[in-house]
């Protein structure tokens, strides 16, 4: 069940991608008013050795704020959170963050399936999950939770997307998702804020 | 939201694991520990967790086969280099001016983060006067940690980790490879002290110069983040040093007054002088 209940405001967002991601967050992110209040957790796939500069690239381009995630990190509304290199990023029950130094999920950490799986946990139904361009299957699994938990899943047109494997990973994995391009996505979550 | 029922049988399945076996996971953070446990139970071949928590009352050999799954940590030989870099550089010349040394491995788990100390206080002839204790609630683990056989396709990067720590000797000096394995030398166990210690549970059992705990705070929730500084806060001789993982701060803690920065990017604090 896809369909979002009416009784269940968004909560909170998860986005997930990878080769590409940058170009595709930056239709995305850099759009969002000033006055977007939900919380927005993010996992790109980096190198574990590189100190990440996605928070500082995007602070400087968006009108909510941007920030790497910080172990127990009580969550906030409007604030994007990136996921730090070599560690995975997980949401408590509390409304927390953690940061876990488990094994990488399909030679990945951070995983996007971590994140996921645990956001679709905290948020239940409460949860939109955004799956963008990469090339590999991690996340796939996790929009399945993401579903599976009531939530909302969305996916990257494939066709538009810089690589297609991980959009296609994800609509295989969850078919109910609805796949949408950049622009619907960015639309879609500035209609968000009037809801 | 009504609580969900694996969420109360995880609770309960723990709340068991404490009073049966008096290991404490009921503080750690819960996503990571419900994520191990899935695995466990679908590894494992449960059909949901009070089957496991059947097994696990009546069945004790089931304990350390969870445990695997709790505690298992996969690390590397001396993972981040700047960390090392700085021990070697920023608090090994204020260690050498003591005649005795103890150094405290909290969290050891399979003993990488304890050879790459081991190695680096030889190299600063440290070694002879130190006496470091590799701890953790692990026995598999320890025993890991104990034999120090690593697998022998994960020394290009150790190797590659040591040489950037500013390693002043070949890590090849210290371990003979057999049977697709690096064994490292067992003299490099004669200054060390293995033990079963808990941070949850346990307490202060000597007076360290240096605690290096990397990775292990981030598993604990909020107040047991703080019981394990307040342990090491006073296990901690007098102006002693702490070392935490890239990701881990004293910022949020209750204790954070009795420390310094000592070399702030590292995460390494020193015990103020009060």
């Amino acid at each position: 069940m896809s369909a979002q209940p009416l009784n269940t405001p968004p909560e909170a967002i998860v986005i997930g991608a990878s080769a590409g991601a940058l170009e595709a967050l930056s239709v995305i992110l850099p759009a969002l008013p000033a006055t977007f209040d939900l919380p927005i957790f993010v996992v790109v796939h980096v190198p574990p050795d590189k100190k990440s500069i996605l928070a500082e690239l995007f602070d400087a381009k968006c009108k909510v704020k941007v920030r790497e995630a910080e172990d127990k990190e009580p969550i906030a509304g409007g604030t994007v959170y990136f996921a730090t290199a070599d560690y995975h990023l997980l949401v408590e029950a509390d409304k927390t963050l953690s940061l876990s130094n488990d094994e990488p999920v399909l030679y990945s950490r951070p995983s996007i399936d971590v994140l996921f799986e645990s956001a679709a946990d905290a948020y239940g139904p409460g949860l939109i999950a955004l799956m963008l361009t990469g090339a590999n299957q991690d996340g796939a699994q996790g929009l399945k939770t993401v579903v599976q938990a009531g939530g909302t899943a969305i996916v990257q047109t494939p066709e538009g997307a810089y690589a297609a494997a991980m959009p296609e990973a994800a609509i295989a994995a969850a078919p109910s998702a609805r796949v949408l391009s950049l622009k619907e996505i960015s639309l879609y979550l500035q209609g968000l804020e009037k809801a | 939201m009504p609580e969900k029922v694996e969420d109360i049988e995880i609770q309960l399945l723990l709340e068991g694991l404490y009073q049966r076996y008096h290991y404490d996971f009921r503080h750690y953070a819960q996503a990571s520990v419900k994520r191990r446990l899935r695995q466990a139970r679908e590894q494992l071949g449960f059909r949901n967790f009070s089957a496991m928590q059947e097994r696990l009352m009546h069945d004790p050999g089931m304990l350390g086969t969870l445990l695997g799954y709790l505690t298992v940590q996969v690390s590397e030989m001396f993972r981040d280099p700047t960390y090392f870099k700085a021990i070697r550089e920023k608090v090994a010349p204020h260690l050498r001016t003591y005649p005795s040394l103890k150094v405290w491995i909290a969290g050891c788990s399979s003993g990488e983060e304890l050879y790459s100390l081991v190695i680096l206080f030889r190299e600063e002839g440290l070694e002879d006067r130190t006496i470091f204790y590799a701890t953790d609630i692990n026995q598999d683990a320890l025993a890991k940690a104990e034999a120090g056989l690593y697998d022998l396709d994960r020394l290009k990067l150790f190797t590659e980790n040591h040489r950037k720590s500013g390693g002043k000797s070949s890590l090849s000096d210290y371990y003979s490879a057999a049977y697709g394995k690096a064994s490292f030398d067992r003299s490099l166990r004669n200054q060390v002290v293995f033990s079963d210690h808990s941070l949850v549970t346990d307490a202060v059992f000597a007076e360290m110069h240096l605690i290096s705990c990397r990775n292990v705070l981030i598993y604990f929730d909020r107040p047991l983040q703080d019981r394990a500084i307040g342990l090491f806060s006073d296990s901690l001789a007098r102006k002693g040093f702490l070392g935490l993982g890239s990701k881990e701060s004293l910022r949020f803690s209750d204790h954070s007054a009795a420390f310094t920065d000592w070399v702030r990017d590292e995460k390494i604090y020193q015990k103020s002088a009060a």
